[in-house]
């Protein structure tokens, strides 16, 4: 699928939602518990996790792909793991910002 | 992408955490998200195309910025200090609107064509309604407007600055780790609603799970009365605020709040001798924060953190030292260029016109268009230099808008009225730097006659508000003007004792 910043998505087999922070160019083999995601809107075909894609993701967590060319947030928590062409993501470093508001 | 997204996760993660409490009255995040729905609903069922409050804080705002969201119209947050002519202005130009005002002014102001005026009261109630909120069904157009903030340029009429969802939320998610805030943190905001750093304060207390402490009308004694008896361990302030608390604890000498972790500050230029004597006063082990901003880019683009602060005020080392004036390194995802009148970038240490460039970046004013140039950079109007280590020093606008308490004030809009008072044959409004305000507003006149300092001061809180009424007035025989006839304020400015 082709992914453009600040869409939302969700997975259809578990309730994790995201919001694409950045992305690749062209096609972009994003799954969630195995599964390609779908857009937020849209109906969940369901399914079955994937035994090894079920590490779950936390909500306010991003999450990155190795050289951080994809940049998801996951604004719903679920129990399947966010992955790129079968590798899964990772939790991406929380840079500590003083709180200035 | 929608602000709603912000409150939404919240209201999932941590639903009966209390998000904002004003007073004797709460809202938890949930109730906040449901209360947002019924507001969006009602909203909808009017003509209106803004959602506008005039009024000190209370739950109603974030209610409003939220709800305003949800139901896919531009809120408004109008600086309750406007009366007359002024207010009529700004209200025509939002109309039509649902305007949340106090009693009085609801009162005052119902029965306009296109104006649904509610009390705040009664927008509250239709808050904690019964009905069922909507569905999540807010649109998520990034581009659509979510905030409109008037502000003041050199000349004339207040601009409209637009804030679109795309800038508010890629600012909090750039800046806001979500829920960082423990239970029991507490953030006390006192800055007004109509102020980009309140709109701030709402949407990142409200990220990061922090209950929002309201104070709706600052005094120092009363500050310092909410920080003891919520246990406040947040707190934002503009400088002239600090000024009046440390004033206050230095008077009556009592210690500070012992719950209070964190204080940040921004809105204008901290002067050096205040935050030097917060530091000294507050215990080492709380956390100052110079937030350096605009209003056209969703507030903080620089951020000179606590352990900057610490290493400067406790360093002798004058280059070290002097960072403690500076507002200190731009934000991830925030690019920062020093650049001179011809608009090249100009090397480290040298000063220039401050320009900024990023997501949270707006520039763009209402019926005026972006002010954004090639590559996407915005010019701040603000003077400034970077030094060697990246570090950002704010030297004062470079345009005449003069900043007074977190305020911009337009000294053309003080000379214009000046000019109708019969007694003033020529007039110009400057800025001079001031320990309490920032800066402090000071005019030089020609009379045509017999002229009386009272009698214009008067004038001028007569037909614009006190915070433009000039503190001090000097008559001169006649002002500098340059060959063409431009007014040169500069020497307006250093006579009257400003900067050059």
């Amino acid at each position: 699928m082709e992914l453009k910043a600040g869409s939302r998505l969700k997975s259809a087999v578990c309730d994790t939602q995201v919001m694409v922070i950045a992305a690749p160019a062209g096609d972009v083999d994003l799954t969630c518990g195995g599964a390609p995601l779908v857009d937020v809107t849209a109906d969940a075909p369901g399914g079955e996790i994937a035994a090894d894609h079920k590490n779950g993701t936390q909500i306010g967590k991003r999450y990155v792909n190795e050289d951080a060319t994809l940049e998801l947030l996951c604004t719903k928590p679920g129990e399947g793991s966010l992955a790129l062409a079968g590798t899964a993501l990772t939790l991406k470093e929380a840079k500590a910002l003083p709180s200035s508001d | 992408m929608n602000l709603m997204m912000l409150l939404e996760m919240a209201s999932g993660a941590m639903g009966d955490r209390v998000a904002v409490q004003c007073d004797d009255d709460r809202f938890s995040h949930a109730e906040l998200y449901a209360g947002a729905g019924r507001i969006a609903a009602f909203a909808r069922g009017t003509a209106a195309e803004h959602l506008a409050v005039l009024d000190t804080s209370s739950p109603a705002v974030p209610l409003a910025l939220f709800g305003s969201g949800w139901a896919g119209k531009p809120f408004v947050p109008l600086n309750y200090r406007l009366t007359g002519d002024e207010l009529d202005a700004l209200i025509e130009r939002i109309t039509p609107a649902i305007l949340v005002a106090d009693a009085e002014r609801a009162r005052q102001l119902s029965g306009r064509d296109g104006l649904e005026v509610v009390t705040r009261e009664d927008f509250l109630a239709i808050a904690r309604g019964d009905e069922t909120p909507p569905d999540p069904d807010w649109q998520m157009e990034p581009e659509e407007i979510a905030i409109l903030l008037f502000t003041s340029g050199t000349t004339g009429a207040p601009k409209a600055a637009v804030l679109r969802h795309r800038h508010m939320v890629s600012y909090i998610l750039g800046s806001v780790e979500f829920m960082a805030a423990a239970e029991d943190d507490a953030a006390l905001v006192s800055v007004p609603p109509y102020h980009v750093a309140g709109m701030a304060a709402v949407l990142s207390s409200i990220y990061a799970g922090r209950r929002i402490v309201q104070l709706p009308n600052f005094s120092a004694d009363r500050w310092l009365d909410v920080a003891r008896s919520a246990g406040v361990t947040n707190a934002f302030v503009v400088p002239t605020m600090l000024q009046r608390i440390v004033a206050e604890l230095e008077q009556k000498g009592g210690e500070p709040p012992s719950t209070l972790r964190a204080l940040a500050y921004g809105g204008g230029k901290m002067p050096l001798p205040v935050i030097d004597r917060a530091m000294n006063l507050f215990p080492p082990t709380v956390d100052f924060t110079n937030a350096y901003g605009l209003t056209e880019t969703s507030s903080t683009i620089a951020v000179l953190g606590p352990d900057d602060h610490r290493v400067a005020a406790f360093n002798d080392d004058p280059a070290v030292k002097r960072r403690l004036g500076s507002a200190g390194k731009p934000l991830p995802g925030v690019e920062v260029e020093i650049r001179d009148e011809d608009g090249k970038p100009v090397p480290a240490g040298e000063p220039g016109e401050i320009w900024v460039r990023g997501e949270q970046v707006s520039g763009e004013y209402l019926g005026r268009g972006s002010l954004l140039v090639e590559g996407g950079w915005f010019p701040t109007h603000d003077g400034g230099f970077l030094d060697e280590e990246g570090y950002l020093y704010v030297q004062g606008r470079i345009d005449d808008v003069i900043v007074r308490g977190g305020e911009n004030l337009s000294p053309g809009e003080i000379e214009d009225v000046l000019h109708d008072h019969p007694a003033v044959a020529d007039c110009a409004v400057v800025g001079v730097p001031d320990e309490e305000w920032g800066e402090a507003v000071v005019a030089a006149v020609v009379p045509t006659g017999d002229a009386s300092v009272e009698d214009l001061q008067a004038w001028v809180k007569q037909h614009l508000r006190s915070s433009r009424v000039p503190e001090r007035i000097e008559f001169w025989d006649e002002l500098p003007y340059n060959e063409t006839g431009k007014l040169l304020r500069r020497k307006v400015r250093e006579a009257l004792g400003g900067a050059a």
